[in-house]
């Protein structure tokens, strides 16, 4: 069971490394508007703003 | 009305945009504008089910959005981004679906020079950016109100940014809880199951060390709100309800690292990680909802820069209201309400003053007279040289007053408090007992269960309790048409004490109606046919009172108290009894007596003479609302005691609460806003104090009561001072709020009763000695369960949403 002794501390890295992309996803503003991306998936793709 | 299904996309379609029989019916001016564009190209069969033919195209406003562009604008509202482009968020209206979400954000395939056009659907706020070199923001504010959205500020960008900020860190926080919660508790497990199955030593202290490290980053981390709450609360020397959650954090956390360094005895760090997360969700809801609330008031504000029609030279510029300075000169026309308080230097007009002084019947003000900010110019197009603006105006020196109102107002003594207050008193008390007791019995036991009894006892039910309770009711009520800005309104609501209403546009319907008629109803016809074109609320009630096509009238001549015309060959004329005695007309005895005890009733009186003789009279007033008597009687039948504040001349005030069955001596008129103020707070001895209004002049006295009610198409500034809005015409939704209130208030108790009942069992069991922390530990989520189960199973509102469009009124 000395398993346990790498185990563990591969599973505090798995929570940190979570918790760092919860907070980059975050300020990236990925959860400031959850309805909306939900309804924008639908539209067509348009051709690129030509300014 | 039935629900109908939108032609296009099949969701329902409010009320407001339903169509008569026959045209299709749209949710959404998206779906409305898609419509037509797909009949515009030929391929309305897709519509194979149904006919659109008449799809008319969206109905834009026309305005021309100048103010936008002017610099005082846009150094509160606009942000500048990297590479010469301008941000800013704009309300819009009627934002429904997937369709809107497209349309809007076409915006940049439409006027070059708009880079970016992201919609949030949820508070219907498009973020826009552009390129001032290319395009004005004017320019895109017509394009969205030609889509169909007419656009409206949203609020300044210093309080969006901190907004925004304070909404990820709240997420934030919840989020690093639950995975560290989540861990610690599966660290919990093998614990647990160690301590049934055997675990050698070293693994037990490795699991330990490393819950141990991981409680003390959430205690420290997401969980220092409350040690600081806690804190800040023993300062002020207040018991608070942080208080309990963070000693029971504290001793859950040191107690554990105490045993953990030993080596022996028990570790609850599972129980504090979860109930930090348990808690930060609580706390969240609560957070939430009140934001959701805030944010539908703040759209209803319509916080649109009041625009002004500024002279310059020869012509009209619009700007905003806050770029008016002392001796500009303004134009208002008919309609418009005044922009600055300022004297009258070309034309004469009535005014409605009722937002100031609560007066139902239109002013007269001729050149020279002093016009105020807030009213509403009803007739002509008048002139105004500005003397006062913003803060210095009558208005503003009234919402100064609301601000203070505020301040001053008491702080509603929470119940969760108080009980906390004692709680926390208590558990600490019984604890010290409890580890003196056993310090003397067998001192090796003492620590153990002193700390089971922190435990069992742990506030986490309470701290669930009420915000629970109240969120779910808070959010039920909004389903209802009851908008309530804080979850403290519906305790201090509970209770009956003293309601005051405002009269105009509270009780009655705020608009001049006619609502008698003496003759023949053939001189009704005549008389709004003349009266057709006037724009005065009392020639409006007559052309709505008539109800059927109009004769042609000509040779119309409008004077100040009067009209004459001539219709089907008769000279007509409409007018008070003075001005038809001042143009010789003939007016026989019995009608003129009639016509002063209308007057006294509080109608006025308008006449009608046909050839100089007067042959019918019409009485206009601001009819009674239709439902008023019953929910006043209601109230009173929940012993709550009822009054009027009106700014309205006495005699009309007694008028309507004679029509209500009021107690006359609780109804006052021509109240000034400030005397409202004072007699609100001197009401305030006995029980709590309700005030409904709709006005300015009510603001003070909204912020002042205990709860401040703002009923549906109030004023911005009473919807700022109220702690409810009402988005349903009518006094029912009151009735239902106090019902309601009381209906919480209840959950509450009988959630806090839960708790405590639970925490006495459990208590007396860990002073006895009979359970250990480990029991306690296990045995404490029960109680948050049996109340989080309890808040939600009951019934505080009706649970069917309300139909948005206006109250059933009974057909007289």
């Amino acid at each position: 069971m000395s398993i346990l002794f790498i185990a563990l501390p591969i599973a505090l890295i798995l929570v940190s490394t979570a918790i760092t992309a919860f907070w980059w996803a975050m300020r990236r503003g990925q959860f400031d508007d959850l309805d909306t991306p939900a309804v924008r998936i639908l539209h067509d793709d348009e051709p690129p703003n030509p300014s | 009305m039935q629900p109908v299904a939108c032609a296009h996309c099949g969701l329902p379609v409010p009320a407001d945009r339903q169509q008569p029989d026959g045209q299709p019916s749209y949710c959404c001016s998206g779906c409305e504008t898609v419509a037509g564009a797909i009949e515009a190209c030929g391929l309305e069969r897709y519509y194979t089910m149904k006919e659109t033919e008449g799809a008319s195209p969206a109905s834009p406003t026309g305005r021309s959005y100048d103010e936008l562009d002017d610099p005082g604008f846009h150094d509160l509202h606009v942000q500048a981004l990297p590479g010469g482009l301008l941000s800013t968020e704009l309300y819009l209206s009627d934002v429904h679906c997937a369709a809107c979400v497209w349309l809007v954000e076409r915006l940049p395939f439409l006027r070059d020079g708009c880079h970016d056009a992201r919609l949030e659907l949820r508070r219907g706020v498009v973020q826009l950016s552009w390129d001032p070199r290319h395009v004005q923001l004017s320019e895109l504010a017509r394009t969205l109100d030609g889509l169909g959205y007419p656009p409206r500020p949203a609020c300044d960008s210093n309080q969006r940014e901190r907004r925004r900020s304070e909404d990820r860190r709240h997420l934030l926080r919840i989020g690093i809880a639950g995975a560290i919660a989540g861990n610690v508790m599966l660290f919990a497990f093998a614990l647990y199951s160690g301590s049934f199955a055997g675990i050698e030593d070293h693994h037990r202290a490795l699991f330990r060390y490393a819950s141990m490290a991981l409680t003390f980053v959430i205690v420290l981390g997401p969980g220092r709100g409350f040690l600081k709450g806690a804190f800040g609360a023993l300062r002020a020397r207040r018991a608070h309800m942080d208080l309990p959650i963070a000693i029971g954090i504290t001793a859950g956390t040191l107690w554990g690292a105490v045993n953990t360094l030993r080596g022996t005895g028990e570790v609850y760090f599972d129980t504090v990680a979860v109930l930090v997360f348990l808690l930060l969700i609580g706390r969240w809801l609560q957070h939430r909802q009140r934001r959701r609330a805030h944010d539908a008031v703040e759209e209803l504000f319509s916080l649109t820069p009041a625009v002004a029609h500024r002279i310059e030279g020869e012509l009209t510029r619009d700007v905003p209201v806050e770029s008016l300075r002392l001796g500009d000169r303004v134009r208002v026309l008919a309609g418009e309400t005044v922009p600055a308080d300022g004297e009258l230097i070309s034309g004469s007009s009535s005014f409605d003053l009722a937002v100031l002084t609560g007066e139902s019947r239109p002013v007269p003000l001729a050149l020279g007279e002093q016009v105020q900010a807030g009213t509403t110019n009803m007739s002509a197009v008048v002139e105004i040289r500005v003397e006062t603006t913003g803060e210095a105006t009558r208005l503003g020196r009234l919402l100064t007053l609301v601000e203070r109102a505020a301040e001053r107002r008491a702080p509603v003594e929470r119940l969760a408090d108080r009980v906390a207050a004692w709680f926390v008193v208590a558990v600490i008390g019984l604890s010290a007992v409890t580890l003196a007791v056993w310090l003397w019995i067998d001192p090796s036991r003492a620590v153990e269960n002193a700390v089971a009894l922190l435990i069992i006892t742990c506030p986490c039910a309470l701290g669930l309790a009420t915000p629970l309770a109240l969120v779910a009711s808070v959010g039920r009520a909004a389903r209802r048409g009851i908008l309530i800005k804080g979850g403290e309104t519906l305790e201090a609501s509970s209770r009956p004490g003293h309601v005051w209403l405002d009269k105009t546009g509270t009780l009655t319907e705020g608009r001049t109606a006619m609502l008698r008629w003496q003759g023949d109803l053939i001189w009704l016809a005549a008389a709004a046919a003349v009266e057709a074109e006037v724009a005065h609320p009392t020639a409006r009630a007559l052309v709505e009172a008539s109800n059927c096509p109009l004769p042609p009238a000509s040779g119309v001549i409008v004077a100040p108290r009067g009209v004459e015309g001539t219709v089907g060959g008769q000279r007509i004329q409409v007018g008070s009894r003075a001005w038809l005695l001042e143009q010789g007309a003939e007016v026989p005895a019995a009608l003129s007596a009639q016509a002063s005890a209308w007057a006294e009733e509080g109608v006025s009186p308008v006449l009608v003479a046909v050839e100089g003789q007067a042959v019918a009279m019409a009485g206009c007033g601001d009819p009674i609302r239709s439902e008023a008597a019953d929910a006043l009687r209601q109230l009173r039948s929940r012993g709550w005691s009822t009054g009027v504040l009106s700014g309205d001349h006495p005699a009309v005030v007694a008028s309507v609460a004679r029509q209500l069955g009021l107690d006359p001596s609780h109804c006052h008129g021509a109240v000034s806003p400030e005397d409202k103020l004072e007699r609100v707070e001197a009401s305030a001895g006995s029980g709590p104090v309700i005030m409904v209004g709709d006005g300015v002049n009510d603001a003070a006295a909204l912020s002042a009561a205990t709860v401040g009610i703002a009923v549906h198409g109030g004023a911005e500034a009473s919807l700022a001072a109220a702690d409810v809005y009402l988005t349903r015409p009518g006094l029912e939704p009151i009735v239902e709020l106090l019902d309601g209130a009381r209906a919480t208030m209840g959950i509450i108790r009988r959630n806090l009763a839960v708790s405590l009942i639970y925490n006495l069992v459990g208590a007396s069991l860990a002073m006895c000695g009979v359970i250990t922390p480990l029991v306690a530990a296990v045995l404490m989520p029960l109680s948050s369960l049996t109340v989080v189960t309890l808040s939600y199973r009951s019934r505080s509102f009706p649970d069917t949403p309300c139909p948005s469009s206006s109250s059933p009124s009974p057909s007289p």
